[in-house]
């Protein structure tokens, strides 16, 4: 890439790489101004649509009588899966998952049928007066059952490197357990929805709530028979995904395709918040069970680790999500030889997605659990045994698939957290709080980040963008990315203004569209602004470079004596000072017929992976961070609270720092939420009994840490080739919260007087904690009496 | 009788006609009216996507702001009041809210779909002039749900503007309506009585209708369940349900009252009633919730059964044919949600004797989530302690049983007894006999049993040793 550089001095252009800039839609969003897909204005003739759920988690679906649906007030479609002109699948990856059930029931809330009507109350009046006949089978509901059934949805995948056997059986000391980590539920605040507009010839335009738009439109396209070229999806924003909208949006948009396919009318489904929580995925659960060896100073020489994760009924993004799991067990630490055996378990239960992490939260528990345990076994403190496990600068530095971690930051991270967090003072004051506090106890824990970032699937990881310059010097920019929320489209029209060093105003950000940029990746995995801010980058460079070019002539004078800078273009040679602002030039390099649209493209370079054999370089870069946390919990009720949490966070040379921030402390809270108060409850025949805010809690205003610093790492700019030497920011700091748990784990084994290690399951509600310490008690033989 | 419902919108009066006095306000919003500002995150009063803000005028002239949940509000309940939604928050220069500003510039959206109901949260709590210190702001927050921004930069947002906007908007066109008032439409009838008497001929010739108070509970059926009610007799115009007295010792409390209205009069020896209501629900849930819909839910877990269960308090009933009875809280529960009430008979009002200096009265909840969250369980205690004689106790839980109830073993074991640790191992003990408590998704019956034992542990730790810490808000 060249042409604009990167590091260009600022001009007085406003609102270019690197700077704070606010979300482009903040002030609609607090005016209620921000249109999202139920609040567009409705086609003449719009039908509401409404599910049919499965009521059984497993059983052969007989018939499915829809007579008394057909016949309902204001119905004028129905469908189920015999309605479905092309394959009634809408898999992601595999092949396997039906859009309706059609013989076999594999999940209590699993779509068997949807209606159209004239209203909402009416559609959903009418889906409750359908008829299943399911003959009820055995259902496996949990992680233990399938592994026991051999219920898999893939062969077991192993990571692995060194001869386990032989470094454990040699090892000075070994230990193993087990745990477990629950789901998650995405809870976006706005549920899932679609809205298919059928056109000439059957086309359809489909406005989905969508991470993903290619995959709405390929999975729509399938169940409807049609190339691709029929079908156009289009979104402006989404009012939260989290990776929820990933898969999940594309089944959705195809029932609001199906139906209007069939009734020849638009059709929005608009999932009640109830359908939304049992029908579609979430966070993997998973269990762990390892064994480690190590040595007198704690040094891990083996781990032989198992993890398994309920896929739920269907693969959907499984393996993707459980290779990313595996390839962060070892998080920050080398690990010489070491097996993990990841399995892929089938359970009658909704089968889980993308969730901001994909895998990467769940894998990093582990060690986390290990270092912890051998901390203990030895004496030591955990933050000793971590020092002696970090990887290396220079040598023991490769990952178990065999990238090496390059650019180190981990013990720059640490440091800082510790110091951010006055971490020996702390420590101190919290074990003399504890030592004289019977009820309340405190604690303190520490988590190292490394996250890989890129698609494990090399080939996901590219982009397109386009660019237009009008006559009048305005510019419209449009890719492949979503937005969700993050903040990704005003980081790339930030990259857009930098090129042409204009202000931000000047680049107006556009919908989303398969019409615009085809054949996009989801925006997903943290990518997105490093994949759109290239395609959007070379996009515009092109057009920079046309209309420099169109300059130079224009002012008689060599190409790199052009420059862009404060909303002009300029002659930038000594004593030649003209100038010309950027829309005058637009308007000639019209005149004269140079071309001022563009489209840009992105491929990741350097990746390649080996999914057999689990080796190669998936990851283009890693992020690195730190986290340090101090909990209380009552040791009567099992309650707790975060009283504080100091977090770094390598960005890179931050695009945005404003929005960065925002990343940053949103993750940590959803990470929080995740492993304490964020319970999924599944009754005894699989029903999910946690469907709705009342009952699934995600945290509140005062459920974050009064005292909550955010560092960005300071002085770390990417090496890699990232677009402006930043990082991606949008899942790393979820994992963050890995502290709070190790924080708990400290409190609890305080209780004890740390003679006795904590097992802590996630999440860690007052249930979990206050039953560790009662176990705690009964063991120590002590009460908690004042 | 009428099919309009008429009421001030953004400053405007509304006649909305055509609709269901059953329908929900949020419905009646981002339908018939196209304000889509307004979100539907949940449909039942969870997640504060769809806050909107009544206006009225105090009995002093001043403006008082509540936010409620737009989607628990059937359109019945808004005939005469005055609603403020995010559209209509701009000035009259039509510039945006000093709110809407903070928020914006203070990096507070990022999806942006919880953020108008944070707005209108937002606005209420400026509007009632309260100092942005920590407690209050998450009070104000704690019935708004973000998925995105870890709150941070909303309640940084929310402490700089307090105290700054409160005359950004214009005060409530006065509109009220006085005297009965029926409202129809398609199949639902929705009577708004002014008068006991109405309320009472209403209630005998209807015992099916819906007896709406505030719609916190009946209002989920509604907007989550999507049932259509025939008969809908909404209780709260009538005087004599809003009556709330405090006289020779006893706190009167009218079945109409809301927990609002009712908080102020939670203080002094009532206080860890009061410091419970703060966690019963949020400012949304209380702005509508009343006590009288809390003891006609008789849910095992309403917050409130089991404090008056401690309390002593007696539910004053009253009929057409029989007029008014009074029921101690002892009989009034007989099963899950069941009750002594009969199909003619409304609850008027509760009473009971606050405690007297000196005695001892602790209220503890637990529940998942601190804030806005339903009860695992509820321990409310009562005891007189001289001479370090247990004298009087009444020991009640929420959570433990098919109805709220007294741990009458537990009470038993104390009463008379010496006032020791000892003595508190040995009444915690008899909780497995009081109580067999479910399983459910809000806690096992092991955790249920641990959690009341050391809720008594903590009692007399409270009591017998003021130093400790023995909470972790205390922190
Ligand atoms: C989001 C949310 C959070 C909540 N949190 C809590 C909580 O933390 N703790 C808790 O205890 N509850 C909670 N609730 C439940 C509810 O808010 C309370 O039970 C509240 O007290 C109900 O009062 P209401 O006026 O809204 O009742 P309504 O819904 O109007 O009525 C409830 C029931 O009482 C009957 N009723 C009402 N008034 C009378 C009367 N005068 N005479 C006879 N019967 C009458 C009604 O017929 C109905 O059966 C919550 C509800 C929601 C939606
Ligand atoms: S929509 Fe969630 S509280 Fe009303
Ligand atoms: S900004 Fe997305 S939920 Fe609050």
């Amino acid at each position: 890439m060249s042409g604009a550089d990167p590091d260009t001095a600022r001009g007085t252009a406003k609102g270019g790489v690197h700077s704070p800039q606010r979300h482009d839609s903040a002030l609609k969003h607090t005016t209620g101004e921000a249109i999202y897909i139920d609040d567009m204005p409705e086609p003449a003739g719009l039908l509401h649509a409404a599910l049919v759920l499965s009521p059984v988690a497993h059983g052969r679906l007989r018939s499915l009588d829809l007579a008394a649906v057909r016949s309902a007030e204001g119905v004028a479609a129905a469908v189920t899966a015999a309605d479905i002109p092309g394959p009634n699948d809408i898999a992601p990856v595999g092949r396997d998952e039906p859009l309706f059930a059609e013989t076999l029931v594999e999940y209590a809330g699993q779509p068997v049928a949807a209606v159209a009507a004239t209203s909402l109350d009416l559609a959903r009046a009418a889906a409750k007066r359908a008829v299943p006949d399911i003959e009820p089978l055995p259902p496996i509901l949990t992680i233990d059952a399938a592994l026991e059934k051999g219920s898999l949805l893939a062969p077991p995948s192993v990571l692995a490197r060194g001869n386990v056997g032989q470094a454990m059986a040699s090892a000075p000391h070994r230990l193993s357990n087990s745990f477990r980590v629950g789901g998650q539920e995405h809870f976006y605040l706005e549920g899932q929805v679609a809205l298919a507009v059928p056109g000439e010839d059957g086309d359809l335009v489909i406005h989905s709530s969508t991470q993903h738009p290619t995959e709405v439109q390929h999975v729509a396209a399938r169940v409807l028979c049609l190339p691709y070229n029929r079908v156009t999806v289009s979104v402006r924003r989404m009012g939260g995904a989290f990776g929820g909208k990933e898969s999940n949006a594309s089944w959705v948009a195809a029932v609001a395709a199906l139906l209007a396919w069939r009734s020849g009318r638009p059709v929005k489904l608009r999932l009640p918040r109830a359908d939304d929580m049992v029908a579609t995925g979430k966070r993997h659960g998973f269990l762990y069970r390892y064994e480690v060896g190590f040595d007198d100073d704690g040094r891990v020489l083996a781990l032989d680790a198992t993890l398994a994760a309920n896929g739920g009924h269907s693969v959907d993004l499984t393996p993707g999500v459980l290779t990313r799991a595996l390839t962060h067990v070892d998080n920050a630490y080398w690990i010489p030889h070491i097996r993990c055996t990841g399995f892929a378990c089938k359970t009658n239960t909704v089968s889980n997605t993308a969730f901001r992490g994909f895998g990467g939260p769940q894998g990093v528990m582990l060690m986390e659990d290990a270092i912890s345990r051998i901390a203990h076994a030895l004496g030591k403190t955990p933050e000793d045994v971590r020092a002696a496990n970090f990887y290396g600068e220079g040598s023991n530095d490769e990952t178990p698939y065999g990238q090496k971690v390059e650019d180190n930051l981990i013990r720059r991270c640490v440091a800082q957290a510790a110091r951010d967090a006055a971490w020996d003072q702390r420590r101190a004051e919290i074990d003399a709080f504890n030592r004289a506090s019977p009820v309340v106890k405190r604690g303190l824990g520490m988590f190292p980040l490394k996250f890989g970032i890129s698609f494990n699937i090399p080939s996901m990881n590219q982009a397109g963008a386009l660019v237009h310059v009008y006559s009048d010097g305005s510019i419209r920019l449009n890719h492949g990315g979503t937005e969700m929320g993050q903040g990704l489209f005003v980081k790339v029209a930030q990259i857009v203004a930098e090129v042409f060093q204009v202000d931000l105003d000047r680049v107006r950000i556009t919908p989303t569209s398969t019409a615009e940029v085809p054949n996009t990746s989801p925006t997903a995995a943290s990518t997105g602004s490093d994949l759109n801010g290239w395609a959007a980058f070379a996009a515009a460079n092109t057009i920079r470079q046309r209309m420099a070019a169109f300059a130079a002539s224009h002012f008689d004078v060599p190409e790199d004596a052009i420059a862009f800078r404060d909303n002009h273009v300029q002659v930038a040679r000594p004593g030649d000072n003209r100038t010309m602002p950027f829309g005058e030039l637009a308007r000639l390099c019209h005149q004269s017929r140079v071309s001022l649209s563009s489209t840009g493209f992105y491929k990741t370079p350097g990746l390649h992976w080996d999914a057999a054999a689990m080796k190669g370089r998936p990851f283009f870069y890693f992020s690195f961070g730190a986290a340090v946390a101090e909990v209380a919990i009552d040791t009567l009720t099992g309650e707790s609270r975060v009283l504080r949490v100091d977090l770094v966070q390598d960005c890179g040379r931050s695009l945005n720092p404003a929005v960065d921030r925002g990343q940053i402390e949103g993750a940590f809270a959803q990470g929080l939420g995740w492993l304490t108060c964020e319970e999924l409850w599944w009754d005894g025949e699989g029903r999910l009994r946690t469907a709705g805010p009342s009952t699934y809690k995600i945290p509140g205003s005062r459920d974050m840490p009064p005292v909550f610093n955010v560092r960005m790492l300071e002085d770390a700019p990417a090496r890699a080739a990232t677009i402006f030497r930043s990082k991606a920011i949008g899942e790393p700091p979820l994992l963050l919260a890995t502290a709070v748990w190790t924080a708990l784990k400290d409190a609890i084994a305080s209780v004890a007087g740390h003679s006795v290690p904590v097992i802590l399951d996630a999440p860690a509600t007052p249930e979990r904690i206050l039953m560790v310490v009662q176990g705690l008690r009964n063991r120590s033989g002590e009460l908690p009496s004042s | 009788m009428s099919d309009t419902i008429a009421f001030t919108l953004n400053d405007r009066p509304v006649e909305a006609t055509g609709i269901s006095p059953a329908m929900t306000l949020l419905d009646w919003l981002r339908g018939p009216a196209r304000l889509t500002g307004t979100k539907e995150g949940c449909a039942e009063g969870d997640c504060g996507a769809c806050t909107v803000v009544f206006e009225r005028l105090s009995s002093s002239g001043a403006r008082i702001c509540e936010p409620v949940n737009a989607c628990l509000v059937m359109m019945g309940q808004v005939h005469g009041c005055a609603v403020r939604t995010v559209e209509g928050l701009r000035g009259r220069d039509g510039a945006p809210h000093p709110v809407q500003i903070a928020l914006a510039e203070g990096d507070g959206t990022q999806c942006g779909y919880c953020t108008p109901g944070i707005v209108m949260s937002m606005y209420a709590f400026v509007a009632g002039g309260e100092p942005p210190e920590p407690t209050l702001l998450h009070d104000a927050l704690a019935g708004n749900l973000c998925r995105c921004t870890g709150y941070r930069p909303i309640v940084d947002a929310m402490a700089r503007v307090a105290g700054h906007a409160a005359d950004a908007a214009p005060p409530p066109a006065a509109g009220s309506v006085t005297g009965n008032a029926v409202l129809m439409h398609g199949a639902t009838r929705f009577d708004v009585p002014a008068t006991m008497a109405g309320l009472l001929a209403l209630r005998r010739d209807h015992p099916d209708a819906w007896l709406l108070a505030g719609g916190t509970d009946l209002g989920l059926l509604v907007s989550h369940d999507r049932q259509i009610p025939a008969r809908v007799v909404h209780v709260a115009r009538v005087p004599e349900l809003q009556a709330l007295v405090l006289e020779h010792g006893r706190l009167r409390i009218g079945a109409a009252v809301t927990y609002a209205r009712l908080l102020p009069f939670l203080e002094g020896p009532l206080a860890p009633f009061g410091a419970m209501v703060r966690r019963l629900g949020s400012r949304q849930i209380r702005a509508l919730g009343t006590i009288g819909g809390n003891i006609g839910t008789a849910s095992p877990i309403g917050d409130t059964l089991p404090v008056l269960l401690a309390l002593d308090a007696s539910v004053r009933l009253r009929s057409a044919a029989r007029g008014a009875r009074l029921v101690g809280i002892d009989d009034f529960f007989t099963g899950y949600r069941k009750t002594v009430l009969a199909p003619d008979e409304i609850i008027e009002a509760v009473d009971f004797e606050v405690p007297l200096h000196g005695d001892i009265f602790q209220v503890d909840k637990v529940s998942k989530r601190r804030d806005q969250d339903i009860s695992t369980v509820l321990g409310a205690y009562l005891l007189r302690v001289e001479g370090g004689i247990v004298r009087t106790v009444r020991l009640a839980f929420g959570g433990m049983a098919a109805t709220p109830a007294r741990a009458l073993r537990v009470e038993t074991a104390l009463l008379g007894q010496a006032w020791t640790e000892a003595t508190i191992e040995r009444a915690a003990a008899m909780l497995g006999e009081d109580f067999q408590p479910l399983d459910d998704w809000r806690g096992s019956a092991a955790f249920r049993l641990t959690v009341a034992g050391n809720l008594l542990r903590r009692l007399y730790m409270r009591a017998s040793r003021p130093d400790l810490v023995v909470e972790i808000d205390q922190l």
